[in-house]
């Protein structure tokens, strides 16, 4: 699969100037709402006409202004899902999966049909109108329902925004569950790290319509330039871990690329593949081993990237094995330690520092 | 049997038939079209949206008599388009029930408007937007999405309509006159019957008749559409 978007378009305040291709994989659009990323998933589906382009999906042009083309929404095959459900009021859940296979007149797909709606949970609600959904049922059935439709794409526009926390909860492992079983390139708006940091596999950062980086999550969030994007406080590189064994006094053991991590019971078995982000402000940097010390987790790497923040902070990126992590700490400790690129160092993490919500199942 | 038929006499029931063919053709005729303008002002933005808006209300405005008027002067036999009609068709509407349907049909037709309007402007175009992206063309989003949701406002419209229709007597009796079993209507029955000595109780008869079709007429378009909403929001 390869997307190509580049397009140009006056809204009322500022330009949007986007272009990028996206890669396999959950590609997450991310940024302050206002950023201009609705917009590019409406032109993308064709829904909005940018003022210039071109938007192409494998060798399929969906808008090449310059040469007058603008493929029909109907026409371009894409799995919508917005924010606020859109599901039809008049029809029961079953008619309303079935919508898009029944419009463009595609034949029953069963198998396709069941997998669906094993994977979303949907099986007891066919029989309901949307009016008898909660809103995360709601949500569940509206990724069903552009599934159903055979896209090539499936574009996700905030799709948790409009719900609680616990609803969220609800829905994230679905949509992780997405990610990995349903082989289909998703694009994913969103204005929240977690998610991104959760989901995505490639992140584009936009600001005020403009693209500010692009590239894939774990060094994007373990960049200490993206800082201004993503907030200082949100701030926090992610791991890849496979769980290696789950320890009788309620922690579990994960091996990453280098070392092993302690933390508190991840619900996954041993053997599977999660991915883990560390906020910066909780790492610790320690230019000699630490002994003596309550944290379980002691990481010895090197420094790759320093940057001094507005305010009294440094964030700094230690790779350590294949991975990045990202430590803020003082600019006083990072003069009194005399910080510099290359230099060798330990990062402490405690264990219980690292929340459920930051441990997601994952191929990274 | 024979009392039924004495109660209003073989002229009243010759009007109240008149008047319920009448009405229905009006209904079924202007339905469509009125649908089409509705769904054009609620939906469309185009150049002179406020005169074709205006045009349709005019009959709610003016004068029933000026409708009547303007109507004979267009459809009239020796008017342009009357005689165009008969000479090309064969039909004839001055003076003739199928003249009386013309007539109720424009009188009606703002109201229907109207009513339609509503129910097209209430629908939310973002639906619409979500069965496009499924794959739905623009005529599946109409048949498959607005038009099942406008369905009680519809209606609601058609039966505003034909009470209208079934009420009509000013352009009615200008265009096409009040003559017993072609254009006698109720409302023009009624009308003759007081013009004649001691013809009010027959004109009371058709009044309380007409009480008891206009009010059965709004009751069953209200079981209707009360029963089409529930289907359609899932209770």
């Amino acid at each position: 699969m390869s997307l190509s978007i580049d397009i140009r378009h006056q809204l009322a305040d500022f330009e949007l100037d986007v272009a990028f291709d996206a890669p396999a994989g959950v590609t997450a659009l991310f940024g302050a709402s206002g950023a201009g990323k609705t917009t590019v998933i409406n032109a993308l589906s064709g829904l909005l006409r940018p003022d210039h382009g071109r938007i192409s999906l494998d060798d399929q042009v969906f808008l090449d202004t310059a040469k007058g083309i603008d493929l029909r929404v109907q026409q371009r095959r894409l799995g919508y899902v917005f924010q606020d459900h859109r599901l039809f009021p008049h029809m029961r859940v079953a008619r309303n999966l079935s919508y898009g296979q029944r419009m463009q007149g595609l034949p029953k797909d069963a198998a396709h049909e069941q997998r669906v709606i094993e994977m979303l949970g949907l099986s007891a609600l066919l029989q309901r109108f949307p009016a008898a959904l909660s809103g995360g049922e709601k949500q569940r059935v509206a990724i069903g329902r552009a599934l159903l439709s055979k896209p090539r794409i499936l574009l996700l526009d905030e799709p948790l925004a409009s719900l609680d926390q616990a609803r969220r909860q609800e829905i994230l492992p679905y949509l992780e569950r997405l990610r990995d079983e349903a082989d289909l390139p998703i694009l994913y708006v969103s204005h929240s790290v977690s998610e991104v940091a959760r989901l995505a596999t490639t992140v584009v950062i936009l600001e005020r319509g403009k693209m500010r980086r692009m590239g894939p999550v774990s060094e994007i969030f373990a960049d200490p330039e993206a800082v201004g994007a993503i907030g200082v406080s949100a701030l926090g590189a992610i791991l890849k871990a496979r769980v290696a064994h789950h320890h009788d006094d309620g922690l579990s053991e994960l091996s990453t690329s280098c070392s092993k991590l302690f933390l508190p019971m991840v619900q996954t078995d041993v053997g599977s593949n999660v991915r883990i982000r560390i906020r910066a402000q909780d790492v610790m940097l320690s230019l000699t081993e630490p002994k003596d010390i309550s944290a379980l987790n002691i990481l010895k790497g090197t420094i790759t990237a320093l940057q001094q923040g507005e305010g009294p902070g440094v964030l700094v990126q230690v790779k350590c094995g294949d991975d990045l992590l990202l430590a803020r700490v003082t600019q006083r400790s990072a003069k009194a330690m005399a910080l510099s690129l290359g230099q060798e160092l330990f990062a402490v993490i405690k264990s219980v520092s690292v929340a459920q919500d930051d441990i997601s199942a994952a191929t990274l | 049997m024979n009392a039924f038929v004495d109660f209003l006499g073989p002229d009243g029931w010759q009007a109240v038939g008149l008047s319920l063919r009448v009405s229905i053709w009006a209904t079924v005729l202007s339905l469509p079209l009125a649908l089409y303008v509705a769904y054009v002002l609620a939906r469309k933005e185009f150049w002179g949206k406020q005169l074709l808006n205006g045009i349709v209300h005019l009959p709610l405005i003016l004068p029933p008599v000026v409708t009547g008027y303007l109507l004979l002067m267009t459809f009239g036999r020796r008017a342009p388009i009357g005689a165009w009609l008969e000479q090309t068709f064969g039909i004839v509407l001055a003076f003739r029930w199928t003249g009386a349907a013309l007539a109720a049909a424009i009188m009606a037709f703002p109201l229907m408007v109207r009513a339609m309007r509503l129910a097209i402007e209430a629908v939310d175009p973002k639906l619409e937007q979500a069965a496009r992206t499924l794959g739905a063309s623009s005529a599946q989003v109409f048949l498959s999405v607005t038009f099942p949701l406008i369905l009680p406002g519809m209606i609601a419209g058609a039966v505003l309509g034909f009470a209208k229709a079934m009420g009509e007597f000013g352009a009615t009796i200008t265009f096409v006159s009040n003559i017993p079993g072609q254009t006698q209507t109720v409302p023009s029955a009624i009308y003759g019957f007081l013009q004649i000595p001691g013809g009010e109780s027959d004109a009371l008869k058709l009044v309380g008749l007409s009480v008891v079709l206009s009010l059965g007429a709004v009751l069953i378009a209200e079981v209707l559409a009360r029963r089409v909403a529930n289907r359609i929001s899932g209770q």
